[in-house]
């Protein structure tokens, strides 16, 4: 008993099992645990509230740079093309 | 319905113009490479890099996929790549020691408890509409590539790419409980640099 509690009052174990939460599914014995740790610890409510806004986040970076014009240079094209066509001719 | 359409896609696929290529699909691999690893001289590399591997493997094009995808499927791979050789580098560097470091102190070593100057504090921004804050998100993606390599390689593939995470752990060689342990630790890090440069 005195092991599950100590696991329970954990903030190293809480944030993990947070994080895990956010990619897959928590055992019943981990759901009991971080509820019960969030429940007492405000700064581990902070920590979930925030990962949880930082993987939305990086989530928008990255389809914003998906989404963006492709700027690659005209030069750069045109190098490429002659390289190409060159390869093509060997 | 699906039947047919997947017909028509492996007519179109079955043809291959590498004439038309950088016409084609140069922006759309030089903006798929630059929204992954971030350096435009790099980016400009890998496209090249792939059109000319492509080239060298066009009789292997079986036409099952799109030109497309298969040359996006080449690229992916030299990304990967670079994502493994950074993270070889970056083991061998202080930075790797370093976050590792930081993050052991995150908690008390005895309860596991949150050291006090490392306690998480309210950004300020939580309820705002966050893409709204330019700052915010430039200080973000600078502390995302203060990462080492192979956290970053990790948390791009999952959190931003959405991969599963079977095939990341075989694409970048790591063990399942090394992909955990590296996901909470780039979490751990990545949150403590905003705290550090946004409050």
């Amino acid at each position: 008993m005195n092991k599950l509690k100590k696991i329970s009052y954990n903030c190293k174990q809480a944030t993990f099992l947070i994080e895990k939460k956010q990619i897959t599914k928590l055992t019943f014995r981990e759901k009991i645990e971080l509820r019960i740790h969030l429940a007492g610890c405000s700064f581990c409510r902070i920590f979930e509230r925030q990962s949880i806004l930082i993987n939305h986040l990086a989530h928008q970076l990255f389809s914003t740079a998906q989404n963006a014009e492709g700027k690659l240079d005209e030069n750069v094209k045109k190098e490429l093309q002659n390289r190409i066509e060159k390869e093509l001719k060997k | 319905m699906q039947s047919e359409k997947d017909k028509s896609d492996v007519q179109i696929a079955n043809s291959i113009d590498p004439h038309n290529w950088v016409s084609k699909y140069a922006d759309y691999l030089y903006t798929y490479a630059i929204s992954r690893i971030d350096d435009e001289e790099l980016a400009r590399d890998l496209v090249q890099e792939t059109f000319l591997a492509a080239l060298e493997r066009m009789d292997k094009f079986e036409g099952r996929s799109s030109e497309n995808t298969w040359l996006t499927a080449i690229l992916k791979n030299k990304i990967v790549d670079v994502y493994r050789k950074k993270s070889s580098l970056s083991a061998r560097v202080t930075d790797l020691l370093q976050a590792e470091q930081e993050q052991q102190d995150f908690f008390e070593p005895g309860d596991g408890h949150w050291k006090v100057t490392h306690r998480p504090r309210l950004f300020g921004i939580e309820d705002q509409h966050p893409m709204v804050n330019k700052e915010f998100m430039q200080i973000l993606q600078k502390c995302l590539h203060r990462l080492p390599g192979l956290w970053l390689a990790v948390f791009t593939m999952k959190h931003m790419e959405d991969q599963p995470t079977e095939a990341i752990c075989s694409e970048l060689k790591v063990t399942p409980s090394n992909f955990w342990v590296i996901i909470h630790r780039a979490k751990l890090n990545l949150r403590a640099c905003l705290q550090k440069n946004w409050i």
